[in-house]
Parts: C-alpha cells; sequence; structure tokens
C-alpha cells in the first residue's frame, strides 16, 4: 500500500529461489517480496495472481538450472515486468529473445562466479587424470593396507588442454593450467583477439589435438550436444573430458557409452542432463568424478552473488543501467 | 652391466624390474621368504654389488642390510627421498647413493595443488556423495563449501616441488607466497608465524631430522578453524595425533594428505571426515613419471657399472 507521506511503497518483486533467512530479509527491507516456494501455489496461478495486483511487479529474481523458464508464457503471464535477474552463471532458462522482444532487460551474475567455476574444473580434471576420488575410496575402503599400491594414474603438468568456450570461465581455466605446463587451444564461434592460445575452428580437430577437452561454453542451440560421438572419439582412447558447462552440452548417452567401451581415458562431471539424476553406469567407475552441480557453490560467491543481486534490482529501480545486463549473442 | 649382481628388495615397477632383468644379473629379496631372508642375503652376499630402493618408511638401505653386503658398491632409490637409507654408514663404506629428483617434481606438485583445491572444495567428498544416490534422495541438494582461488598459501619448504607448487597456486591468484626455510634446529617460531598469516600451508620440505614435526600443536592452531593443511613431504613432518584431535574437534578447517606417519596406516578417525582428503602416497604415481624414474635408476647403474660419473647422486 502506497505511504503517501513519507515517500513511495517498496516496489514489488516476484521472487522465484529459495533463499536463506539473511538474505530474504534483506530483500524485504527494500522490496515487497512476492514469494514463489512460500506461496505453495502453482507457477501459473502464483504469475496471474501478482499480475492482478494494484500495483504489480515489476522485476523478478529467478533461479537457475532450468527448474523455471522464463519464457514467453512467463512474460505473457506478467505484463508488468521490466527486468529479470537470475543468479546462476548460465542464462539458458531464460529466452534473451523474448525478452529483448518485450523491452525486458536481464540481470546475470556477471563474472562473479568463473573462479570457482575454474577452480572446480582444474579439481576435476587433477581428479580425473589422478584418480584422486578413486584413491580416496581406495584408502577409505582400507585397501591401502591391504593390496598396496594404488595403480599408476596419469600426468596432468604439459598435457594438452582443449577449451570449449574461451570466456570468463574459460579464460580463468586456461590461465590456471597454464601455470601446470599445458599447451591451452581453444574452440569458440570466432577467434578471440590477443589470447596467447591455438584457435580451432572445428571443434572435432580441437578434440583430436587435445589430451584433456573442457566443455566452458554457455548452453544455446550452436552449442546443444557439442560433444557427441564424433567429437568423443577423436579425443581418443587416452583422452577425458570435463565438463562444468551444462549437461545439454554433451550427448550423455554416447559419453556413457565411451566410458564404457573406453574409447575415452575418463570423465569429470559436474552437470548432468537430468539433475539430480546420474547414469547408474557412471557410479561404478573409477575413471570417472561426479559432483553434484556444485561448481559455483563456495561461501564466498554466495555472499558475492547476494550483494550482486540487490545491486542490480537497485539499479534497475532507480532507473539505472544493470551493473551485469545479459545482451543478446 | 650384464656381470653386475643388483639386488632389488621389492617389487617396485614391471618395466623397472623386466630392464634389471635383461640388463643385469637381477636377485629379488621376496624370492625368499621373510623369515629366512638373512639365509638368502648370507647365500648371495658376495654377488651383490648393488641395492634398489623404493621411497617412503621402510623402503630399506639400514645399516643392518648395508653390513650384510660386504661387496655393495651402490644404492639407487627410486624414489627422490632416501631418509630410508643410511648415509652415515653409505660413507663409512664408501657406498654411492643415488636418487630420482626432478622427474617427479611436475607430479608432485600437482597432487599438492589437487589436494589444496579438494580440501576446502571438497570435490572426492561430493563423488561420494553422489555415488551414495544422496544428491538425488535430497532433491538436488549440496551444501557450499569454500572458495580456492585467492587465498594464502604458505609454502614450507621451497625446494623443487615447493617451488613448483608455488608457480601453479600463483595462477589462481593466491598471493605471493611466502617460503619456510628452516635452519638447523627443532622449534622454529617463524613456522607458527607463516601459519598465522596463511589460509592454508603446504609441507613440501625434503625428509631431513630437522624437519620432524615441524608442523606443531602451535602452528596447527595458527593456522586455525578455518585452515587447511596439505602434506606431500613426509608424514614424519607433522604432529599427526595432533592434527587427527584438531581435525576431529574442529580447530582445523581441512586436510589434504598423502602421506602418514606409518604408511599405510591412516587413522580411522580421518577416514570419518567430509573435510579431509586422503590419497595412498601416489605423489609420483603416474605412467609417465615412474618410468623416467626408472630410465633414472638404470642410467645411474649402468653410469656405475661403466665407472662414469653418476647421474643424480645423493652420496
Amino acid at each position: 500500500m502506497a505511504s503517501a507521506a513519507t515517500g513511495a511503497a517498496k516496489p514489488g518483486l516476484l521472487l522465484l529461489r529459495r533463499t536463506d533467512a539473511t538474505f530474504t530479509a534483506a530483500l524485504r527491507a527494500r522490496f515487497r517480496v512476492l514469494d514463489f516456494y512460500a506461496s505453495g501455489a502453482p507457477l501459473r496461478a502464483f504469475l496471474t495472481a501478482a499480475a492482478a495486483e494494484p500495483d504489480p511487479p515489476r522485476a523478478a529474481l529467478v533461479v537457475a538450472g532450468g527448474a523455471i523458464l522464463v519464457d514467453a508464457a512467463f512474460l505473457d503471464a506478467v505484463p508488468s515486468l521490466g527486468c529479470v535477474v537470475t543468479t546462476g552463471a548460465g542464462v539458458d532458462h531464460v529466452d534473451l529473445a523474448q525478452c529483448a522482444g518485450r523491452g525486458v532487460v536481464v540481470a546475470g551474475a556477471g563474472e562473479i562466479f568463473s573462479v570457482d567455476v575454474a577452480d572446480h574444473a582444474v579439481g576435476l580434471l587433477i581428479g580425473v587424470l589422478r584418480r584422486l576420488a578413486a584413491a580416496g575410496r581406495y584408502v577409505r575402503a582400507g585397501l591401502w593396507p591391504a593390496q598396496g599400491d594404488y595403480r599408476l594414474t596419469s600426468k596432468l603438468s604439459g598435457k594438452r588442454v582443449g577449451i570449449i568456450g574461451l570466456g570468463s570461465i574459460g579464460s580463468q581455466i586456461a590461465k590456471r593450467l597454464q601455470a601446470f605446463g599445458c599447451a591451452i587451444s581453444y574452440h569458440s564461434r570466432a577467434p578471440k583477439a590477443s589470447v596467447p592460445y591455438r584457435y580451432f575452428p572445428d571443434v572435432h580437430a580441437l578434440a583430436a589435438d587435445s589430451d584433456a577437452l573442457i566443455v566452458a561454453c554457455a548452453l544455446n542451440d550452436a552449442t546443444r550436444r557439442i560433444v557427441g560421438r564424433r567429437v568423443l572419439d577423436a579425443l581418443g582412447p587416452d583422452g577425458v573430458l570435463v565438463n562444468i558447462a551444462r549437461g545439454g552440452n554433451v550427448d550423455e548417452q554416447e559419453l556413457v557409452a565411451a566410458l564404457q567401451d573406453g574409447r575415452i581415458a575418463g570423465a569429470g562431471l559436474d552437470v548432468f542432463q537430468n539433475e539430480p539424476h546420474v547414469p547408474p553406469e557412471l557410479r561404478d567407475m573409477d575413471n570417472v568424478v561426479l559432483t553434484a552441480h556444485e561448481a559455483v557453490s563456495t561461501e564466498e560467491s554466495r555472499a558475492d552473488l547476494q550483494e550482486l543481486m540487490i545491486g542490480n534490482l537497485e539499479a534497475f529501480f532507480a532507473g539505472k543501467p544493470l551493473l551485469t545486463p545479459v545482451l543478446r549473442p | 652391466m650384464e656381470s653386475l649382481g643388483v639386488l632389488l628388495l621389492r617389487p617396485l615397477d614391471t618395466y623397472l624390474e623386466q630392464e634389471l632383468d635383461r640388463r643385469c644379473r637381477l636377485l629379488r629379496l621376496w624370492d625368499a621368504p621373510h623369515d629366512r631372508r638373512g639365509e638368502f642375503l648370507r647365500a648371495h652376499a658376495l654377488s651383490i654389488r648393488a641395492v634398489v630402493t623404493g621411497g617412503g618408511s621402510g623402503a630399506g638401505g639400514d645399516a643392518e642390510l648395508i653390513d650384510a653386503l660386504p661387496r655393495l658398491e651402490i644404492i639407487v632409490c627410486y624414489a627422490v627421498g632416501f631418509d630410508h637409507v643410511d648415509l652415515t654408514r653409505c660413507r663409512e663404506r664408501g657406498v654411492r647413493v643415488t636418487n630420482t629428483p626432478d622427474v617427479l617434481t611436475d607430479d608432485v606438485a600437482d597432487l599438492a595443488v589437487g589436494l589444496a583445491i579438494d580440501a576446502p572444495r571438497r570435490i572426492p567428498h561430493a563423488d561420494r556423495y553422489v555415488r551414495a544416490g544422496l544428491w538425488k534422495a535430497n532433491n538436488g541438494y549440496y551444501g557450499l563449501t569454500n572458495q580456492f582461488s585467492g587465498k594464502r598459501v604458505g609454502i614450507i619448504g621451497l625446494g623443487r616441488i615447493g617451488l613448483a607448487i608455488a608457480k601453479r597456486v600463483e595462477g589462481f591468484g593466491c598471493p605471493r607466497t611466502r617460503q619456510q626455510a628452516y635452519p638447523n634446529y627443532t622449534y622454529l617460531p617463524t613456522v607458527v608465524q607463516l601459519a598465522a598469516v596463511s589460509d592454508g600451508l603446504v609441507v613440501a620440505c625434503s625428509p631431513k631430522e630437522q624437519s620432524r614435526g615441524i608442523v606443531s600443536r602451535e602452528v596447527i592452531e595458527a593456522l586455525g578453524p578455518r585452515g587447511v593443511l596439505v602434506n606431500v613431504g613426509r608424514g614424519a613432518h607433522v604432529d599427526q595425533p595432533e592434527l587427527v584431535a584438531a581435525l576431529a574437534e574442529g580447530r582445523l578447517g581441512g586436510a589434504g594428505l598423502d602421506v602418514f606417519e606409518a604408511e599405510s596406516d591412516v587413522p580411522q578417525v580421518l577416514m570419518a571426515l567430509d573435510n579431509v582428503v586422503l590419497a595412498p602416497h601416489m605423489g609420483s604415481g603416474t605412467r609417465e613419471t615412474r618410468k623416467a624414474m626408472a630410465d633414472l635408476v638404470l642410467a645411474n647403474l649402468e653410469a656405475h657399472a661403466l665407472s662414469k660419473p653418476l647421474l643424480t647422486p645423493v652420496v
């Protein structure tokens, strides 16, 4: 309700993600929060009710990961929306074309997660080549005294690394692996100016020239299943795959088959086609490292993210440019 | 070196063993049952001129063995650490000793960084969580971990391996790492100071008597409840009972350990902790590096047999 004497009412905000108590309090201090998960209502009903309010919300804060799609139907349901703020590293759950067509600005997480995701990628790569996770299970199962030394593994330093997608995350991965003496090559839509790495216009050629292939690109129509049978075969029986992008970037069935057949040597995976479902075949393999889509999930990033989300919302409501706008590719 | 009598103390590496068999007169200590090893040594004593050992505690090369082999000329270690060899006795007897430095520097540094990332980021724990079906059972939930990049890393021992670790962690934006060289006495206040200004400590020093217990209770306390300890040196560098207690009680934030006081004995308490990453002394355990180590062992033996300068002598 407007408070005529003391100033404008707090602007309405659709909240479509789970948050912790501190963050919820911070949001409520600044905005009139319509909380989807607290409402218990189905999405359509929730949006329709919000749109029917006397002062309908102009901004929405949405979770990433595909649980909620900001598509034409979503935008049609709340025509008052002018701003969508999303919180993940990827924006594949937001239809950027639809947003642009309606003048809805989109704010993302910028480069806030890049460092954590890059660290996770390197951790997965060391984990799959040096079997760190599997060796840990070996120790925890009491096999070291019983069976002796762990089997020999594969060296990381000096290996050829191919990165698919040299954006903010891909660049951070490259910088880290260079310090391990790795030779870095990459594939992206177009070569990047003034990067010291070798560019491959063809992803198959990149895979053929790599000992380790790291998927670090956004998920869109051009990159859906960019890693399929041909790329895996090109990577070869001594090659390993690391995916910290989206499950949809990899043909998961082909990946499982390639691992089962020994057509590639191993994989480090933080993302999957149908999370949290992980193909059961992978769970028995020692040459695979599996993590729970958590490359972004550090306490430090979470704190930075909350600050950034509020910053973007305040900028929008003040009529200022977003801090971390997502532009149409 | 076909006439060189070489005693191999235990199975180390198939390639190495095959080459030794092919190029020397190889004797395998484990051909004799445990209780008859003394007999075996006596029977072959006059033909054994070289001994090949592995690494780690109990790898052999002690005074007893040296004394049992009157014709011993050289001990060749398939390892960079040689703390298992009685160097004093070797010097007294004029026995040469070689190790395998440099070829394994990258591997040990890679593993150290892997442990340093895995301890705060809990990758092996997440892997166990997913394999146990908990990610699905908990509806896609996994908690928050701690960031690695940008943290202050203190390296104890800035030799070849320490320097290689420093180079790698600098790629993660970790502030210029500090080294702590240890002089010739046991109590080192400055290691405590290093711990106090570090988010993580990496132990990468060589196994000398002075560095025994260098990571003491005081150092662990200075590192604190958000601090992480990584050890790729020797279990003996760390006060293990203190470390275990500190981790169990939350006085230390986490650890990544490739070495232990008595290998392969890993305290049960550590196995139950999610913030501890455990590895079975595999710092140099890659196919590429073990082949390079084996070739270096063979090259040292050959140089000795031909009276040429040893490639990587310790004594």
